[in-house]
């Protein structure tokens, strides 16, 4: 067969691989969903949580399809397709292809000119070398969720606060990778110090986000707008992102 | 048998069924095109790559799986993005369902958060794709840059201003030295923050365990 990145065979077989993903995550949510209404979770509940992680994923979910426009020119459609709806992150995947490209020898990555033995060696690479979690997980889920049960029925009260220590542990990580384009950077010329105000570009978009989200914590609380408690996150999300559109112009 | 048992039990059938379908996808590329990769090239591009993300991927194991629960790791870690989405979605939904993360509800709307979310992204993806001719010089714009250039500020800004508010006394100390460690260091940039995260997990473990034997949380 005539080899294409964007042959309609490829998307046929990425097609159907992620209509098994969609069926697991169905088979999953039906799963849920029938044991929340046996635990006495109320209907109402459970279809809030379905809108509001919906809602929540918006955002996000967008900005992972613009990592798989940034690879377009590099790998065609289909291959990012499926890489980005399974398994990966642009920041994953980028540097798995670029480095089988280089081992090939080439230097400029373009779909267009890949023969279909570089093509499939950059799929192979990036399938096996990004694959750790997906073989792990299943593997050791039932020993590690386990363990947890054990520490929950030892201390049930120290286990609610290291649950809060993991999320407030990831997001502090996260808080300071906001913060690392400021300060001492590597740069072309060695070791800089930023302090600029472009540099404050991510800053000022969480301080955003930050902002709406407790104006509209205010608004639930004082005129109990309860309803907005679904819109809160998406909104501080979308809002501060179109307003960094306006930050960045004005600043640079 | 349990419930728990029963997703352990769908989770590893599932896990089977994904891993061969993704696994097998260069190999039935391979045979369509009757192209092969030269093995010795395959394992010098391979060799690099796995010692960094194999390492990451085991430590996201590690690190995600009790936030996630039984059913969001055998989900999550097929449809990735854990840490820019499905783990702060799910801990949103536990949140507004007022339902503790170690409780079988939290198991429950953790498991719908998750699979609908992966639903949800695929869907959106899906679309992108279908439309990606005419998408693709909007979304390219410079106008529009700054906006997906900011996703996770914009995400960790809300998400911040919530957690650390309800839990200020374990939070200060890893946001403090998280914060001066980004910094002062140069070597920590945009590409180290997954290497971060289980040393920021385990800064605020141990100041945790240290506020909790006092009694002070």
């Amino acid at each position: 067969m005539t080899f294409s990145a964007n042959h309609p065979i490829i998307f046929i077989i990425v097609g159907v691989i992620i209509g098994i993903v969609v069926a697991q995550s169905v088979f999953f949510l039906v799963k849920a969903y029938k044991r929340g209404l046996e635990l006495g979770i109320a209907r109402s509940t459970l279809n809030a949580t379905i809108k509001r992680s919906a809602l929540f994923t918006i955002a996000p979910a967008v900005a992972i399809f613009m990592g798989l426009v940034s690879l377009v020119n590099l790998l065609g459609v289909a291959l990012p397709w499926l890489r980005l709806s399974v398994i990966g992150a642009v920041t994953y995947e980028l540097p798995a292809a670029l480095q089988a490209a280089e081992s090939m020898g080439i230097s400029s990555v373009s779909y267009t000119d890949l023969t279909a033995q570089q093509f499939v060696t950059i799929v192979f690479v990036m399938t096996f070398g990004i694959a750790a979690s997906l073989i792990m997980a299943p593997i050791t889920c039932k020993k590690i969720t386990g363990g947890m049960l054990k520490v929950k029925d030892k201390d049930k009260k120290w286990m609610d606060v290291l649950m809060t220590s993991m999320f407030v542990g990831m997001l502090s990580a996260f808080l300071g990778f906001i913060v690392c384009d400021l300060g001492f950077v590597n740069g072309e010329a060695g070791v800089e110090f930023h302090y600029q105000l472009e540099y404050w570009i991510p800053v000022f978009v969480m301080a955003i986000s930050a902002a709406i989200m407790a104006v509209c914590g205010i608004l639930i609380k004082k005129l109990n707008w309860k309803w907005l408690n679904d819109y809160a996150l998406p909104l501080s999300m979308i809002g501060s992102m179109a307003l960094s559109i306006p930050v960045t112009m004005i600043i640079t | 048998m349990t419930y728990m048992d029963k997703m352990h039990k769908y989770g590893r059938i599932w896990a089977l069924i994904t891993c061969g379908v993704i696994l097998a996808f260069p190999f039935v590329l391979a045979i369509i095109f009757g192209a092969w990769p030269d093995f010795l090239t395959f394992l010098n591009a391979l060799y690099p790559i796995a010692i960094t993300f194999w390492t990451v991927g085991i430590i996201e194991v590690i690190t995600y799986t009790p936030m996630l629960g039984v059913g969001g790791t055998y989900l999550g870690f097929v449809t990735g993005n854990l840490s820019s989405l499905k783990v702060p979605c799910a801990l949103d939904s536990m949140e507004k369902a007022e339902v503790k993360a170690d409780s079988e509800e939290g198991e429950v709307i953790s498991t719908i958060s998750i699979a609908t979310s992966s639903i949800v992204t695929i869907i959106i993806i899906a679309v992108g794709v279908a439309l990606i001719s005419v998408l693709m010089p909007v979304l390219e714009s410079d106008i529009l840059a700054p906006a997906f250039d900011n996703v996770l500020p914009a995400l960790f800004g809300g998400l911040g201003v919530v957690y650390i508010s309800r839990y200020f006394k374990i939070a200060i100390l890893p946001i403090c030295v998280m914060l001066l460690l980004f910094i002062f260091v140069p070597l920590l940039d945009s590409g180290t923050v997954g290497v971060m995260i289980p040393v920021s997990m385990v800064i605020t473990l141990i100041y945790a365990r240290y506020l909790y034997k006092r009694g002070k949380v």
